[in-house]
């Protein structure tokens, strides 16, 4: 079973509104992305962004892009100029979801 | 088609970027946005001191230069840089054309700040839409109040005759969508259009963003970002576009470009919700259409809500943050070193933070703890340590405790070459629903 890090087969591009950071995830290539669907999962990003991320995780699914769209709730230390972070708009979350390893039976293409 | 093109992604862009638009090749409309969430407070601040500010002096000083090639092509502006003064903002436009005959458009009625009293007591209660919590318990704090108005008013204005149009606040979709309607009388109930429209101003919204800046596929092979290429939109009246630059500048539009800039910012991609119409993201198809130029269609709309979005921002408090770095060897450990003795020495001055947060750059200030353990011979590390208070003095005290740390602290330490941190005031932003029955655009035109 190979582990395939995200970065082979996803981009990303992450922002904010208010205390919470969206990370769109997108597949490299069309037959990636039933892959990036099915083993990552809003649980799976909760658990990924452990102390990052200190409530819900949501998951939307824009096939017609092969991306993935997640809003990460209170994960800004409040958010814009609240926030002490120097990522205070969540710009860098999107490599850190590339981050992210996962098992799959094998790679189309 | 027409040509509209974007000439900046937020206050603060390239200033050359909107008059590389204007002259490196053909254009119909040039679109600026300059209304950040919390700038509408900063405005709202330089009009209490001076009845004549309270807009974006940048736009002015654009115009100026821009002058001739605006006038003598009859390049068509819409920009939202009226802050909370567009009538002065005119003002200073029309002495900077310096050149008679040129209709400008004003679209005002965004500012509801002497309002609020009056909406609280008639019962509409500008709840925080995160928290829920109702507008009175902030209301003494209070900074600015603004209404998002969308493309409608822009169309109208447009309608006029007006060659530039100068708006309070808009959203930044709207910009974009406004012209459309303008040019090809689309109805405003006409959702699939009016989405289309939408989502070509939410893809160039954010300048160069979609043209190859901050784009992930491929980074290294991206072409000249020093001379980067800001979006245009080429829009068809049937709610087609196509996305482009222009030819010879640097930068590269592609799928993959324009689909990471279409996720951006995003929250539930079936409801993007615009005063103008409701767009569903998921109805988007994309297709590479030449070099540099990718094609959108068969999007979808719904109808509008009832409700406008408002942007308030009130003072929250204050907050400071000081930086200081540490070299090889041992880095990590004397940054972490020193971010105790700062702690403590905060505790024996007692002083109460609401909230005092520590990062070190180098280690783990994107990524917390996904980044892992650093090298143990890492070169240097950056100790980031900010605080936020409600009371000004407590910050203040804070901010003359990282300096001493050169001398009285853990070894090889730099970075403080700016002196003490600044404090600042923390204007935080209420985002808030008002009916649309509450509040009108005010359309006016003037000739230069």
């Amino acid at each position: 079973m190979p582990r395939v890090p995200l970065t082979k087969i996803a981009h990303a591009r992450s922002g904010d509104k208010g205390d919470t950071a969206n990370v769109g995830l997108i597949a490299l290539k069309p037959e990636y992305y039933p892959i990036l669907a099915e083993h990552v999962t809003a649980e799976r990003v909760k658990k990924h962004f452990d102390g990052i991320c200190l409530g819900k995780v949501e998951r939307f699914e824009l096939p017609n892009l092969g991306a993935l769209n997640f809003l990460l709730h209170e994960s800004l230390d409040g958010g814009g100029t609240l926030s002490l972070k120097a990522d205070a708009q969540g710009k860098t979350y999107s490599a850190a979801l590339l981050r992210m390893e996962i098992d799959v039976d094998s790679l189309p293409g | 088609m027409i040509r509209i093109a974007n000439g900046q992604g937020f206050w603060g862009d390239s200033l050359e970027a909107p008059l590389e638009q204007i002259r490196r090749g053909p254009i119909d409309y040039l679109t600026l946005d300059y209304l950040a969430e919390i700038t509408m407070s900063i405005l709202q601040k330089q009009r209490s001191r001076d009845p004549h500010a309270g807009y974006a002096r940048d736009f002015v000083d654009m115009i100026g230069r821009g002058a001739r090639d605006i006038v003598e092509r009859r390049i068509r502006i819409v920009a939202n840089a009226g802050g909370v003064n567009p009538e002065a903002c005119r003002d200073a436009v029309a002495k900077a054309l310096n050149h008679p005959g040129v209709k400008i458009g004003v679209v005002s009625g965004d500012n509801i700040i002497d309002r609020l009293d009056d909406l609280i007591a008639r019962g509409v209660p500008l709840k925080n839409l995160d928290t829920g919590e109702p507008l009175e318990s902030v209301r003494s704090r209070v900074q600015s109040a603004n209404v998002y108005f969308g493309a409608a008013a822009i169309a109208g204005a447009l309608g006029t005759g007006a060659q530039i149009v100068i708006t309070g606040r808009t959203t930044d979709t709207g910009l974009v969508l406004g012209p459309m309607i303008h040019e090809y009388k689309w109805k405003l109930d006409d959702w699939d259009k009016l989405a289309a429209g939408t989502i070509a101003g939410h893809t160039v919204e954010c300048g160069a963003q979609c043209t190859g800046g901050n784009c992930q596929v491929d980074w290294q092979s991206i072409p000249n970002f020093a001379d980067i290429g800001y979006p245009i939109v080429e829009a068809e009246p049937d709610g087609t576009f196509v996305i482009t630059k222009h030819a010879g500048t640097g930068g590269r539009i592609t799928v993959a470009s324009i689909k990471e800039q279409l996720l951006y910012e995003m929250g539930d991609p079936d409801e993007y919700i615009t005063p103008d119409c409701i767009a569903d993201f998921t109805s988007i198809q994309l297709r590479q259409d030449g070099q540099n130029r990718v094609r959108f269609c068969g999007i979808k709309g719904k109808p509008a809500t009832s409700m406008y979005k408002v942007s308030i921002s009130y003072s929250a408090g204050f907050k400071a943050i000081g930086t200081l770095m540490y070299s090889w060897p041992d880095a990590y450990a004397k940054a972490q070193a020193a971010d105790k003795t700062l702690r403590e020495r905060l505790d024996r001055l007692g002083l109460r933070f609401d909230a005092i947060r520590t990062e070190f750059g180098g280690v783990n200030a994107c990524h917390g703890q996904l980044a892992g353990e650093p090298a143990p011979g890492i070169a240097e590390v950056i100790l980031r340590i900010g605080v936020r208070a409600g009371d000004r003095a407590t910050v203040e005290r804070f901010t003359k405790e990282i300096a001493p740390l050169a001398l009285n602290g853990p070894p090889t330490v730099t970075g403080l070459g700016s002196g003490r941190p600044k404090v600042e005031e923390i204007v935080a932003y209420w985002p808030a629903l008002l009916p649309k029955t509450e509040a009108a655009a005010q359309i006016s035109v003037q000739e230069t």
